[in-house]
């Protein structure tokens, strides 16, 4: 039984994958990742980590995916322009590094001196997995990496907010801009971003600069 | 299903990942081919896990999680600060790190 699980899931994950790589349109990659991820996470539970796999659907396929899917709605298709001569020569390289890597890997894998690799792993104890279990260890054991984790993603919040906020002047086509172009709920002259960086001027400014 | 197999499949995920970076040119993509990189190391930690008994495998698969979630947003917050500057979201053409 759990032999036909396991091959299913694994069809499923390898299938995703392929997909993600495979499809032109990053709409549809993104779904790809998404049956990819729900596929993996019935292998989780086939090991055992009942906590994982329910992280993994609730936060990787439910969150981080719904993210993906608003930038990529934001930002839309975009047509690709056409792969240089060098290019088709280069996919043929990346081809082969791809084949070199896992030769490598089967190598390790094939090769390896661990015995338990053959095994269907450790008998299975009450509890292994469990939220339960899980949540103990990262409070007591691993309660350090735990609370970096937590500043790590206040760290990234914070950078992403400042990355992809709104700039004054900082788009390529930038013209002279005068106050109308800006669609601003505020009333000019009230310290907005345009103001600083000089592109909107109060009329007293103005008068001052041409003097 | 012995261990092995789950390692041959985080293998093959892990290849396909490595050659959508290698190949795709579009950023939203080559994150998602990160995503699939970070996901069969993840197979592999939990297989591990499992094959020990022990689940610290599972702890680090976890926190491979938190840091995944950390780059897609950085990732994502660059990508929406290039479309605003009307730069092509390609790869190939993006050759300055200038401002």
């Amino acid at each position: 039984m759990s032999a036909i699980v396991f091959f299913i899931a694994a069809i499923g994950a390898i299938a995703g994958a392929i997909g993600v790589v495979a499809l032109r349109n990053p709409f549809y990659s993104v779904l790809a990742l998404v049956g990819h991820l729900l596929s993996l996470a019935a292998l989780f539970l086939l090991l055992r980590a009942e906590f994982v796999a329910a992280a993994q659907v609730v936060v990787y396929a439910g969150a981080v995916m719904v993210l993906y899917l608003f930038v990529v709605s934001y930002i839309g298709g975009g047509s690709l322009q056409q792969l240089t001569p060098g290019g088709a020569q280069l996919r043929g390289v990346a081809a082969a590094a791809v084949l070199a890597l896992f030769a490598e890997l089967a190598i390790a894998i094939l090769g390896s001196g661990l015995q338990a690799v053959d095994s269907d792993g450790a008998p299975y104890v009450t509890g292994f997995g469990t939220p339960a279990q899980i949540g103990e260890a990262l409070l007591t054991k691993f309660l350090f990496p735990f609370e970096v984790a937590s500043l790590l993603l206040l760290v990234a919040a914070v950078g992403a907010v400042v990355l992809a906020r709104r700039r004054a002047g900082t788009t390529l086509d930038d013209a002279e801009r005068d106050a109308a172009h800006y669609i601003t709920p505020r009333s000019l002259f009230s310290g907005t971003m345009a103001e600083a960086v000089g592109t909107v001027r109060t009329p007293e400014e103005t008068v001052e600069a041409q003097r | 299903m012995s261990i092995a197999w789950y390692l041959v499949v985080s293998a093959l995920i892990f290849c396909i990942g490595a050659g959508g970076v290698l190949v795709r040119r579009n950023p939203l993509v080559i994150l998602l081919c990160l995503e699939l990189m970070l996901n069969a190391a993840n197979l592999a930690l939990i297989a591990f896990s499992r094959m020990h008994g022990n689940d610290d495998g599972q702890i680090f698969a976890l926190i491979v999680m938190v840091v995944a979630a950390c780059e897609v947003t950085v990732g994502l917050g660059l990508i929406v600060a290039i479309f605003r500057r009307r730069l092509p979201i390609d790869v190939d053409q993006l050759r300055e790190l200038q401002g």
